[in-house]
């Protein structure tokens, strides 16, 4: 069952994927990029993480793209903007096909290692992935937290700064 | 009953079908008679009948109004984008309908040996009997309304008309801004109920036989998160993205036929969630006096509150006229965004004093 719906999904995935890179349109690229998101979120509650998936679909999709979709719009870009220049396609296949290569050759070189450290899937099924993310959180990593929280606020106060004409 | 598909009892397969079956048509009944409803209740607060003609006392005006708009021609601007403008009204109201697989509509109930919880996304281990549901529940619906804000922002761009591009960047804007307080009026519950799980939310409201609802605890939070949520699905007073006077009908301007009902429909949808919602995580879902005893009854506790506040919210439409633009900006920034972290601090407070 699982696998069928891991087939299905990485189905979609991989034409919106197509799709974002092929669309004419760049809103139409836009919403498959989102689409494209969504099926990495379920990807993530695949892996018993549900807590990232949730977040995957609220920053990713949810605001990220928001914006994107916003520029996009308010930019205006015509069908027309995006001429075709042959040589960028050829330097773009060249260095697509190498990094093909290089992937192939990890994956054939590389086997698959069982996870290690303490956190096993039955230990996230036990206590949740969202305990077990806020607990290492607010203390191991609790000095992380506060500077890109700091990062954020400076973020903020610059947004605000710019977008008022007169202080 | 002994046979087995993939490792699940067949009455596993048959519940769910069943939940998913009910809890859609449920939305999808609702949806038509809230329509009937608004313009009854508007119609009988403001000294009128509202629709009389077609069946009892108008009863079935919906039916008739959804034939009428299913043979409207349907008209494609010449100039829009015609992809995105084809999506848009299906990604207004497809979140609104996936909000409902994680709302819990009722207790545990048991069908020939078998026990059902009720509610779409959750299934019950039968050796422990406890209750397992999508433990992000919270989040999966914040998830969700974030989604919802693509369909009116796409609406308004591939229209191509300057009325539709302002009223999807107004609803978008306020969609944003509100969902901000919302969100915040929920965190202050979860840090009561310690979980994200919707199912678990519900359990903790169930002391005092049914009457612990989070409202009695977080007055302020509920208040917020019902403004806040009126908001965000652009309803009277902040239903700014369509105001007539000012922009024709906003993002919908341009639409028409079956593609305008949808949008119609996911405004409804939306309404909808957002009291079982609210129901959800202020009213105690569906508990209430002697609930645990006999399950269906939660099930009439919880149509009945969520009757209540769609109610609540026609009568607020009647009631109240429409904000401004720049009043509607500055209440969800600088009154409702700053009361709701306050609020979140004091809870944390109290909540660290009493623990």
């Amino acid at each position: 069952m699982e696998t069928l719906f891991f087939a299905i999904i990485t189905l979609v995935a991989i034409v919106s994927a197509i799709l974002v890179i092929s669309c004419k349109n760049p809103i139409n690229s836009a919403l498959a990029l989102v689409m494209t998101f969504f099926c990495l979120a379920t990807y993530y509650v695949m892996l018993d993480a549900p807590f990232m998936a949730a977040i995957q679909v609220m920053v990713y999709a949810g605001a990220i793209m928001v914006l994107i979709v916003f520029t996009i719009m308010l930019l205006n870009i015509r069908v027309d903007a995006t001429k075709k220049h042959s040589h960028k396609i050829l330097l773009g296949s060249i260095i697509g096909f190498f990094t093909l290569i290089n992937t192939v050759y990890i994956l054939m070189k590389s086997h698959a290692a069982a996870p290690t450290g303490p956190f096993t899937g039955d230990m996230i099924k036990q206590i949740g992935h969202t305990e077990l993310i806020g607990q290492e959180m607010f203390t191991k990593f609790l000095l992380p937290f506060e500077i890109t929280s700091i990062l954020l606020l400076v973020a903020i106060v610059g947004a605000v700064i710019l977008a008022k004409k007169k202080l | 009953m002994g046979i087995e598909i993939l490792g699940l009892p067949m009455m596993y397969y048959i519940a769910m079908v069943a939940k998913v079956l009910v809890a859609f048509l449920f939305v999808l009944l609702t949806v038509a008679y809230a329509t009937y409803a608004e313009r009854k209740i508007i119609g009988h607060m403001q000294v009128r009948l509202g629709p009389m003609r077609t069946g009892w006392h108008g009863l079935l005006q919906p039916i008739a109004d959804g034939l009428k708009l299913f043979f409207k021609e349907e008209i494609i601007p010449s100039q829009a984008s015609t992809f995105a403008f084809l999506i848009a009204p299906v990604i207004a109201l497809v979140p609104a309908f996936m909000t409902f697989a994680v709302i819990p509509f009722g207790g545990v109930i048991e069908v020939a040996g078998y026990k059902i919880p009720l509610q779409v996304a959750s299934y019950i281990d039968v050796a422990s009997g406890k209750v397992y549901d999508v433990n992000v529940g919270v989040l999966y619906i914040l998830a969700m309304s974030s989604l919802g804000v693509y369909g009116i922002v796409l609406a308004g761009w591939a229209s191509n008309s300057k009325y539709s591009l302002m009223g999807g960047l107004r609803a978008s804007a306020q969609l944003i801004s509100y969902e901000l307080s919302a969100g915040l009026a929920i965190v202050s519950v979860f840090m009561l109920s310690q979980t994200l799980s919707l199912n678990e939310i519900v359990n903790q409201q169930s002391s005092f036989n049914g009457l612990g609802w989070y409202i009695f605890k977080q007055p302020l939070a509920a208040f917020l998160f019902f403004i806040c949520s009126i908001a965000e699905i652009n309803r009277t007073p902040f239903d700014l993205p369509e105001a007539e006077t000012e922009l024709v009908s906003g993002f919908c301007t341009e639409y028409s036929s079956m593609k305008y009902a949808m949008f119609f429909m996911a405004e409804y949808a939306n309404m909808i969630t957002v009291c079982a919602l609210t129901t959800t995580l202020f009213l105690g879902g569906w508990n209430g006096p002697f609930a645990t005893v006999f399950p269906l009854l939660g099930l009439v506790y919880f149509v009945a509150k969520v009757y209540f506040l769609i109610f609540f919210c026609m009568w607020i439409r009647a009631t109240l006229p429409r904000y401004r633009y720049d009043q509607l900006m500055h209440l969800g920034w600088k009154v409702l965004l700053p009361i709701s972290l306050v609020n979140i601090v004091v809870t944390g407070i109290i909540g660290y004093f009493i623990k």
